[in-house]
């Protein structure tokens, strides 16, 4: 199962609301998925910065460390939002791993925050404050675990590059195989699990020049298994499901937003549902929407 | 249960509002119905997508629902009629044994899976496995199928305005598929055949109960090659 909720706003008088829809469209998918729920969120960021999203042990305080490295910081529950002048990120990663070891650097970008934990999907997006939060785009799920255990870190988005996660429904089956090749390419990863090896891929494609697109059409060739991807990037919203489409989707465009949902019933409360352009993505095709950054 | 439906008038159907009432009385109540009931047109509001909405009706009833449904909407129908008048999820109509389901829209993957019998009639596409091991029921769309269709079917006829996805009628048993537009590719051991007269007629008969205007010359029929392992006398011995 899984269920998987992603939201990309082409008119921005939605932009507030954004967080609220999506934490609704999460909270209807928690019998698809009730171990584990997380998401990406993409908002407004301050030129020169790169915003660290950081995960620690409850007690940690992200309050000192912030103030010890005169930043800003955002905290919510057991992650935080560390906003770091892009010319010293660098430093500040090397700073966490050699004297805050317990500090997971969760995500990066220039506008990407990102959020995941165990429990059902409305009590993760609660703990973090989703409904509140604002931003262009947003991609979630909520997790049945299957090829990894049921924690954190297991839980998706993953992201595997600066202002890029994505989600997945479904299990490949060359996984341990496609990451012994990616990590001879200098990719590393943080757990065994089958979905960050679909975000390292596309990761490495992106810096390797591609597009989004270009990088999921190479991924149908690749990976092998059952997926529903949904992709995030700075300013791309991508859609890919295996040629066999066995996991679902649905998908509702208007013009003010793209939204895909596990079932339609994630996007039944969506404003202006009633006038979508209701459909099913189609197997082994790419779709991909992109804003002007 | 019925007592408590909000009724408009006598001779109204009868209004089941699913924002206001719970799906399982919803189906508990149609499935309670006796083959001589009076209350014999019902509407269902608000389903927002829900799963197994009207299944399991054994009563010769109208349910028209309005708006899109989830998954296994009108399974193991028998006898009903049942329109839905928005798109429906996973496994529409599956298992129906008798009856008609038309969906007004869309229909999503494995439409009338494994059913025996009635009529399914889909104004738009239905996506991949339409049709996957049916048993003896007509399928009408309107559009385009997706990629499996038909996959083990094993009798009834499977009827397609639009196009074919890849590997249509794998693994075909009995059952006839009757294509307008183009297939992608066709599945193990299915093949084209050529259409008798009375094929014609019952294709012709077909579309007109499916409401769909389209001339059965313009149809080719796709059948079992009956050359897998089965279909060889020489193989009975293996049991």
């Amino acid at each position: 199962m899984c269920g998987i909720a992603g939201l990309f706003l082409k008119n921005s008088s939605l932009e507030r609301e954004l967080g609220a829809l999506t934490s609704a469209m999460l909270t209807v998918l928690t019998d698809r998925g009730p171990d584990s729920a997380g998401f990406a969120i993409y908002g407004a960021g301050n030129p020169g910065e790169v915003k660290l999203t950081l995960r620690a042990p409850a007690s940690f305080d992200f309050e000192a460390l912030a103030a010890g490295l005169d930043l800003a910081v955002k905290v919510r529950d057991d992650h935080a939002v560390l906003a770091v002048p892009a010319a010293v990120e660098a430093e500040v990663r090397d700073f966490l791993a050699r004297y805050h070891p317990m500090v997971a650097v969760v995500a990066s970008g220039a506008s990407m925050e990102l959020f995941k934990g165990v429990g059902l999907p409305a009590d993760v997006c609660g703990r973090f404050g989703l409904a509140g939060m604002s931003g262009s785009h947003a991609i979630g799920h909520t997790r049945m675990a299957t090829e990894s255990a049921v924690t954190t870190q297991g839980a998706h988005p993953f992201s595997t590059g600066p202002d890029q996660c994505l989600v997945h429904n479904g299990s490949l089956s060359n996984h341990n195989d496609i990451r012994r090749r990616l990590i001879r390419e200098q990719m590393t990863f943080e757990t065994q699990n089958d979905t960050e090896v679909a975000a390292g891929y596309l990761s490495w494609k992106l810096r390797s020049g591609a597009r989004l697109d270009e990088a999921l059409t190479s991924a149908l060739d690749t990976l092998d298994g059952f997926y529903t991807f949904v992709v995030g990037t700075e300013t791309g919203f991508g859609v890919l499901r295996d040629p066999v489409a066995c996991k679902p989707a649905v998908m509702a465009e208007t013009d003010d937003y793209v939204a895909f949902g596990s079932e339609y019933r994630a996007l039944v409360d969506l404003p202006g549902i009633s006038n979508a352009h209701l459909f099913e993505p189609e197997p082994a095709k790419v779709y991909f929407w992109e804003r002007q950054a | 249960m019925s007592a408590a439906l909000p009724r408009i008038a006598a001779a109204d159907p009868a209004i089941f509002d699913l924002a206001a009432a719970e799906l399982r009385d919803l189906n508990a109540t149609l499935q309670a119905l006796p083959p001589d009931t009076n209350e014999t047109a019902w509407t269902v509001l608000n389903p927002r997508g829900a799963h197994a909405v009207a299944v399991g009706i054994t009563a010769p009833v109208a349910v028209t629902i309005e708006g899109h449904v989830g998954y296994y909407c009108a399974g193991m129908n028998s006898g009903a009629s049942i329109t839905i008048n928005g798109n429906a999820g996973t496994g529409v109509a599956e298992n129906m044994m008798s009856g008609t389901v038309h969906v007004r829209g869309d229909a999503s993957q494995s439409a009338g899976a494994t059913a025996h019998g009635g009529l399914l009639i889909i104004d738009g596409n239905a996506s991949a496995r339409c049709g996957i091991s049916m048993k003896g029921v007509d399928i009408v769309v309107k559009g385009s199928v997706g990629h499996m269709s038909a996959f083990m079917a094993q009798s009834g006829n499977l009827v397609i305005l639009g196009d074919a996805g890849e590997a249509l009628g794998d693994s075909l048993y009995e059952a006839k598929l009757f294509v307008r537009g183009s297939v992608a590719s066709l599945g193990a051991d299915c093949e084209e055949k050529p259409m008798t007269p009375e094929q014609k007629s019952e294709l012709t008969e077909l579309l007109r109960r499916a409401g769909a205007s389209a001339d059965a010359n313009h149809f080719r029929l796709y059948g079992s090659a009956r050359s897998l392992y089965h279909f060889h006398v020489d193989n009975a011995g293996a049991y």
